[in-house]
């Protein structure tokens, strides 16, 4: 499955259905991620239920030093 | 006590959390600092390195109050956009509303500014801007009813301290919310100067982790922002063009 992520296009193996399993993914499970796809910023608590697919534009966002 | 919507602070500093070199100089910085309230900034993710380390994860978030910003935005929309990214972390529902409207000088437009606090209020954010040294402005947003006002000293990052200190003064005089003197402060001196005007707190970042030692700068900092602060309360003496003797005037003889 296509999808962009942080504006880059990748290309996720079959079985990365869910927003949880995508963070896993990508190893980043423990960290703080806010992630929004297609513009609507997703609850952390509907990670592991929220679907991800073709063609999505999903952002994953943190907290990062600012003044 | 340093009050913003229903949360009270023993600190009036407010410490950035940028552009420290190093996480472990820049954690003994804010323990120094006395800090009760950290600002960060909201950025995408590098996806392709989880190993990054990320200041967050190395401090107790209970322990301090997260201020993120939306600096990067330009209008009032991506500000909004930001504050809820930031929201949904979890971990605060307090905003640094940050639109800048020139990059040269990283002066906040303040219509885009007006517009993002009015959207972000009716959301049930603590709403605090960064604004410019403008009283009219700030009641216009105490009006709308943001939680604190955050004129500049001077511009950020620049260090170049109180620039209009009768701007300033204007705003805390009129202000019936916190005011919190944010951007341009260089020195102690300058934070010492924006508390004795009456400021409520003082904002910084880069004084501290771009100072030689910004572990002790922090901690000059405290003490500054305190010091300020006592002088404040304890109010100056008036100034006078004419000197007036320290030591008594009577008894005189005892040296004739």
């Amino acid at each position: 499955m296509k999808v962009r992520v942080n504006g880059k296009s990748i290309d996720l193996p079959d079985d990365i259905l869910t927003i949880e399993q995508l963070l896993s993914h990508f190893h980043l499970e423990n960290k703080l991620a806010i992630v929004e796809k297609n513009k609507e910023i997703i609850d952390r608590k509907t990670y592991k239920t929220r679907t991800i697919n073709e063609g999505d534009q999903i952002e994953i966002v943190h907290f990062v030093g600012g003044g | 006590m340093l009050t913003i919507a229903n949360k009270t602070f023993h600190s009036r500093l407010l410490l950035g959390t940028g552009k420290f070199s190093d996480f472990n100089v820049q954690k003994q910085a804010v323990i120094e600092s006395g800090t009760e309230i950290l600002t960060f900034a909201v950025r995408r993710m590098n996806i392709f390195d989880a190993d990054q380390p990320n200041f967050l994860e190395l401090i107790d978030t209970d322990q301090y109050t997260l201020l993120p910003n939306t600096a990067g935005a330009a209008n009032a929309e991506e500000a909004v956009r930001i504050a809820r990214l930031a929201k949904a972390s979890g971990l605060c529902d307090m905003i640094k509303v940050e639109v800048i409207g020139d990059q040269e000088t990283l002066l906040p437009d303040p219509l885009e500014t007006y517009r993002a606090c009015e959207t972000l209020l009716s959301e049930g954010f603590v709403v605090l801007p960064y604004i410019s040294d403008d009283v009219v402005l700030a009641k216009r947003l105490e009006d709308l009813g943001v939680h604190a006002v955050m004129p500049g000293a001077s511009p950020i990052g620049s260090g170049l301290g109180l620039l209009n200190p009768i701007h300033l003064q204007y705003i805390i005089d009129k202000a019936d919310i916190p005011v919190i003197v944010d951007a341009g402060i260089g020195s102690p001196a300058d934070a010492a100067a924006a508390m004795s005007l009456g400021a409520d707190g003082v904002l910084l970042n880069s004084a501290v982790s771009g100072a030689k030692d910004p572990v002790k700068m922090a901690k000059a900092m405290k003490l500054a922002v305190e010091a300020g602060r006592l002088g404040y309360e304890a109010g100056r003496i008036e100034k006078k063009l004419s000197a007036v003797p320290s030591s008594p005037v009577e008894g005189m003889s005892v040296v004739d």
